[in-house]
């Protein structure tokens, strides 16, 4: 089976995040850039995925040029090569460009079954399964805890917000993970020396035939109008139990009508 | 005025919150059409979305839409969009809504803006990103606008429409059959309120210590007929089911009142619950960053905290 892994660079969630004040698009250099962390579940799904059935894991990144570290963490885990999809031209694409720009190099480098983390820690959109899936015109297995391949059939449990539904499809397809469908590995130091040779080819935009009018900012089918920090939250009543911390609770929500 | 499509969100046939919500919402920025996606419409639901302004209600009722995974919803408002050329559509920013509205953009080749807590004139969208930290105006500036919007954005406010309902037949492409619903399982615990769409959560974290002990929560929001959370520590561990998870990589709750308790209040929780109106923090550590975005706390064992309160609640009924 051949396994494709979207993996992508996002900044440090503890460290502070920002949006440039000049383009309004994401400070890629105030923050450190981090694997986001759901991707490490699919990560792992996909290794456990091919440990059982066979075949081969690459890794799809696309990103700045200072991605390929969260590329070799992948590869550390033990996935078996990557392609980084890496182009000046691609800085500032939404949603709708990033999975424009995935789904073509997808279609160039070829898949029976591609993992995504359920969303990014930084966008928070959530929509880039759904919409591969969409562009690829493959099933669409989102929100995952459990995943179960048997030769061309995949069936998956999908998280909603009353438990789950069975789902069933054939491959090829998209599937995205939540993070209690695994637990991640650590990349062993054996698989961290293996990873500095694995093969990662980088693509710019025209070896996987991505039209430079189709992806980055300019391109854009939304824009940020303005931002602003986030005014902090007026500093409340904070008492020490003293035995009625419960009774003083209740008289607070009562004083705000909720009881 | 000009027409905007808000997809219904339903379950039992009933029409829930926050669809109220995005009718209130789109009432002040045109005419709201409500479409009704799968099985189960009633004449209760009619008159619900009439009730709360729909000048149209298309019905789609076909077992299929329901029988798989989002892209039939996304084809059958595709055809609408290209039918009746609204001027935006709206859906609630829940997992599988913000994943019909991903498929709908690319299907009608429009921008698409995810949970919005507000939405103005020229459609311009109210976010609040990374952890709350943040707040982002934006907008779509191709095609029809498409927003997924936060339950709890708005209050639902009545103002009768015609409700005038207009049938729709949809045949299915095989794309959109890809990934069958086989069975849905249902873990539902006690008949509490939605948690997204609950005007009070209360929430336990890994102060609770056990699954019995969540017990504790569940009667402190039982007593304010609240909807329960938990923080990722506390499914993690098994104490409650993952549906159940509020903040990062679990839902994203904006009630009226939160009740965070034996909460640590990590960026990855705070960023499910920061836009909560009011929160109150229950927590043994005086130096516990939830205290930060308390109006107000109690630095106490919740043990001893929480059933004062419930009793308290109770009296005061
Ligand atoms: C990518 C990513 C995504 C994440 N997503 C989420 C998410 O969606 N939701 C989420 O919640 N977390 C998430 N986390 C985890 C988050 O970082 C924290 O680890 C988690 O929120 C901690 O849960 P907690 O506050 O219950 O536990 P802790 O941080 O351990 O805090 C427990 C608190 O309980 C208090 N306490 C203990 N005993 C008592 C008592 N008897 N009475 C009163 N207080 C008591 C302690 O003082 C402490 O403050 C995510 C992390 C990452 C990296």
């Amino acid at each position: 089976m051949n396994i494709v892994v979207c993996v992508k660079q996002v900044p440090d969630t503890a460290t502070e995040r920002k949006l440039r004040s000049d383009d309004k698009t994401l400070d890629r250099d105030a923050a450190d850039g981090v694997v986001n962390e759901l991707d490490e579940y699919a990560v792992e799904e996909a290794l456990r995925l091919k440990e059982a059935h066979g075949g081969e894991v690459t890794v799809l990144s696309m990103g700045p040029a200072k991605a390929t570290e969260t590329i070799r963490k992948a590869l550390a885990m033990g996935a078996d090569k990557a392609v980084h999809l890496s182009d000046d031209a691609l800085r500032g694409s939404d949603a709708l460009s990033t999975s424009y720009a995935l789904a073509e190099t997808l279609k160039k480098i070829g898949f029976d079954l591609v993992i995504l983390g359920s969303e990014s820690t930084d966008a928070r959109t959530g929509v880039l399964a759904a919409m591969l899936a969409e562009r690829l015109g493959t099933p669409q297995l989102t929100l995952a805890n459990k995943v179960e391949v048997d030769g061309s059939a995949i069936a998956i449990q999908r998280v909603t917000d009353y438990g789950y539904d069975k789902v069933e499809a054939s491959l090829p397809a998209v599937v995205s993970v939540v993070e209690k469908i695994n637990e991640p590995r650590y990349p062993s130091f054996k698989g961290i020396m293996a990873a500095k040779k694995k093969p990662v080819e980088t693509l710019a935009i025209g070896d996987a035939e991505i039209s430079a009018d189709q992806v980055g900012l300019a391109s854009a089918w939304s824009e940020v109008v303005d931002f602003a920090a986030a005014p902090p939250r007026a500093a409340g009543t904070v008492v020490k139990d003293e035995g009625d911390g419960g009774v003083k609770a209740a008289e607070f929500l009562a004083s705000k009508k909720f009881v | 005025m000009s027409e905007i499509l808000v997809l219904v969100e339903h379950a039992d046939g009933d029409v829930k919150k926050v669809t109220l919500e995005l009718l209130t919402l789109a009432r002040s920025l045109g005419e709201p059409s409500a479409v009704w996606a799968g099985p189960g419409y009633t004449d209760a639901a009619k008159a619900k979305l009439a009730e709360y302004g729909a000048g149209k209600i298309y019905v789609a009722e076909s077992e299929e839409i329901a029988g798989y995974v989002v892209a039939p919803k996304a084809e059958l408002l595709a055809k609408l969009v290209s039918d009746a050329s609204p001027a935006a559509v709206l859906v609630a920013a829940t997992a599988e809504g913000k994943e019909i509205a991903g498929r709908l953009a690319i299907k009608t080749d429009s921008g698409v803006i995810t949970d919005a807590v507000g939405l103005g004139e020229g459609f311009v969208a109210d976010q609040s990103i990374f952890g709350g930290g943040v707040n982002v105006r934006s907008r779509v500036t191709k095609g029809t606008p498409i927003v997924a919007v936060r339950p709890n954005s708005t209050a639902p406010v009545a103002e009768p429409g015609a409700g005038a309902e207009e049938k729709v037949e949809i045949a299915l492409s095989d794309a959109a059959r890809g990934a069958k619903v086989v069975e849905r399982v249902k873990q539902e615990r006690g008949a509490r309120p939605e948690l997204t769409e609950a005007a009070i959560v209360v929430s336990g974290g890994r102060g609770v210590g056990s699954g019995e002990n969540f017990s504790i929560i569940e009667k402190l929001a039982d007593s304010l007929g609240a909807a329960v959370g938990a923080s990722r520590a506390a499914t993690d561990a098994g104490w409650y089911p993952h549906q159940f998870q509020v903040g990062q990589t679990g839902k994203t709750v904006s009630p009226q009142l939160y009740v965070a308790a034996g909460i640590s209040g990590a960026i990855q929780h705070r960023a499910g619950m920061q836009t909560s109106k009011t929160i109150v923090v229950i927590n043994k550590d005086s130096e516990a960053p939830i205290f930060e975005i308390a109006d107000f706390g109690v630095v106490g064992d919740l043990f001893q905290v929480v059933p004062q309160l419930t009793e308290e609640i109770e009296k005061r009924k």
